[in-house]
């Protein structure tokens, strides 16, 4: 499938691929500059490709309790909370975030390789009061990410930006067209999520870039970004045959309520689950990749989930599921790497800790 | 892209550049911007001894991992350790500062099975 930007990005020389079933740009001048201008001043991206789903009426909000696993009932208007749909296993069919748009209408954010599964499971275990509808085909998407995002988007924009803490929207009117603003994103900054109707995506990209000072950044960079804050990628740190407890314990977890999954949560949650998500930091700059085994003493120990150089530290870095006996802060194991043994250090996530996402407004 | 008329070639994006009895290997302005931003190198031992055909050194970008090849037999007599600060080199000037590995061919007629300028852009896929 294309976004309605795919030709852009040919227009401006990019490397496309394919992506969750979908042709999209990987980089346009070069992962590494693209990821430092995001951590320094802003980076645009076309997120179209990501599915959203909008689920209304008087039993949306106790059909979204019973399938998240993030507390849905504290979640105020214009406000967002991160989370995970679990299978009857407690597996992750997908992380996402679940925004609550009136006191009974909600939207999903998901992953776009998983929008179609997620839509069925969802849709097939609502109350005859709920309306779901999957949005994805009419809705579109760019990110804004880094410290300069909210003067550069106002800039591209022409109008003051209302102040919105963290994981809290708006939706606003902008040249007439109606607009959910989302101070959130993939990348560890300051930024924005900023959703539109598809036909306007153009525009609104069009108007992003004459402003000048933001640069367009591919999905290259957006992997990079992601890993140097310890960020998961459906996929790689998360899939449907393990719970989340093992990556990230009872966080995203509303363990009071009940939910789909939520025995094999339990279960993880009071054994302790033999393998933990890690940081590894390498000596080098010669990047582990998923799939590589982690040995210690001979005995594979652990699997990497992502790695790469991290651009930002000048050095590669790895999340990996590590056995606990391993998974302490300064533990030191081997990465097989294409049949060499590169030493590791278990690191505290995150591995970029400079990241402006979390930064009171200016 | 550039593909000097006086190199020699592999089909698998390395250039051979005749020096004397020896020859200077690195990869094409083709593979260098196919990787996009190279990022780390691991380059032979001088005195080691490769195949044609053999792994001899790995170039690495953001994205991933690849193999470069002995385009020849031979013995490896000199290695730019310029690029184990400044990988980049090899984007920025392949066939020159991002030279990979000079080596003294066991048998200097394995050189006349190597593409010249023209078979290595005919070889290429069709691009743009």
């Amino acid at each position: 499938m294309k976004t309605p930007l795919y030709d852009v990005h040919v227009g401006l020389g990019a490397r496309m691929a394919p992506f969750g079933g979908w042709d999209m740009p990987i980089q346009y001048e070069g992962i590494l500059a693209e990821h430092q201008h995001t951590r320094t001043v802003c980076g645009l991206f076309d997120i179209c490709h990501m599915g959203e789903f909008e689920l209304s009426g008087p039993t949306a909000e106790a059909d979204l309790e019973r399938l998240l696993t993030q507390s849905v009932k504290s979640i105020a208007i214009g406000q967002c909370k991160y989370g995970f749909l679990l299978n009857d296993k407690g597996g992750v069919i997908d992380d996402l975030t679940c925004y609550r748009l009136a006191a009974d209408q909600f939207m999903l954010v998901v992953n776009a390789g998983t929008r179609a599964g997620d839509a069925e499971w969802i849709a097939n275990r609502l109350s005859p009061g709920t309306r779901f509808q999957d949005i994805s085909a009419w809705t579109g998407k760019l990110d804004i990410q880094g410290p300069q995002s909210r003067a550069r988007l106002e800039e591209a924009l022409g109008t003051p930006l209302p102040e919105l803490k963290y994981f809290h929207f708006t939706r606003m009117t902008l040249f007439g067209q109606n607009c959910l603003l989302s101070r959130t994103g993939y990348t560890g900054e300051w930024g924005y999520e900023l959703y539109m109707p598809i036909e306007s995506t153009r525009m609104f990209w069009d108007k992003c870039l004459a402003a000048g000072r933001m640069k367009p950044v591919g999905l290259g960079a957006r992997d990079t970004l992601r890993l140097e804050v310890g960020y998961p990628l459906y996929g790689h740190e998360l899939n449907e045959r393990q719970s989340p407890v093992s990556a990230f314990g009872k966080n995203f977890i509303e363990t009071g309520k009940d939910f789909i999954g939520r025995s094999g949560v339990m279960i993880d949650l009071d054994k302790g689950t033999p393998r933990v998500l890690v940081g590894l930091t390498l000596g080098s700059k010669r990047a582990a990749r998923a799939e590589d085994a982690i040995v210690v003493g001979g005995k594979t120990v652990g699997v990497v989930t992502s790695g790469s150089l991290a651009p930002s530290l000048g050095v590669a870095v790895a999340m990996a599921y590590l056995d606990r006996a391993h998974a302490q802060p300064g533990s030191v194991v081997e990465v097989e790497v294409k049949g060499t043994r590169l030493p590791a250090t278990v690191t505290a996530l995150p591995f970029y800790k400079d990241g402006t996402a979390r930064k009171k407004a200016d | 892209m550039d593909t000097p008329r006086n190199l020699k070639y592999t089909n698998s994006h390395e250039w051979v550049r005749v020096e004397g009895k020896q020859v200077v290997v690195g990869i094409t302005d083709f593979a260098q911007d196919q990787l996009s931003d190279l990022t780390y190198v691991e380059l032979p031992t001088v005195g080691d001894s490769f195949s044609g055909q053999e792994e001899v050194a790995v170039v690495e970008s953001v994205k991933a991992a690849s193999d470069v090849y002995a385009p020849i037999s031979g013995t490896i007599t000199a290695v730019n350790n310029g690029l184990l600060d400044r990988p980049e080199l090899i984007n920025t000037d392949p066939y020159g500062e991002g030279w990979l590995f000079k080596m003294l061919p066991d048998d200097a007629t394995e050189l006349e099975s190597l593409m010249d300028a023209d078979q290595y852009d005919q070889s290429m896929p069709d691009e743009e």
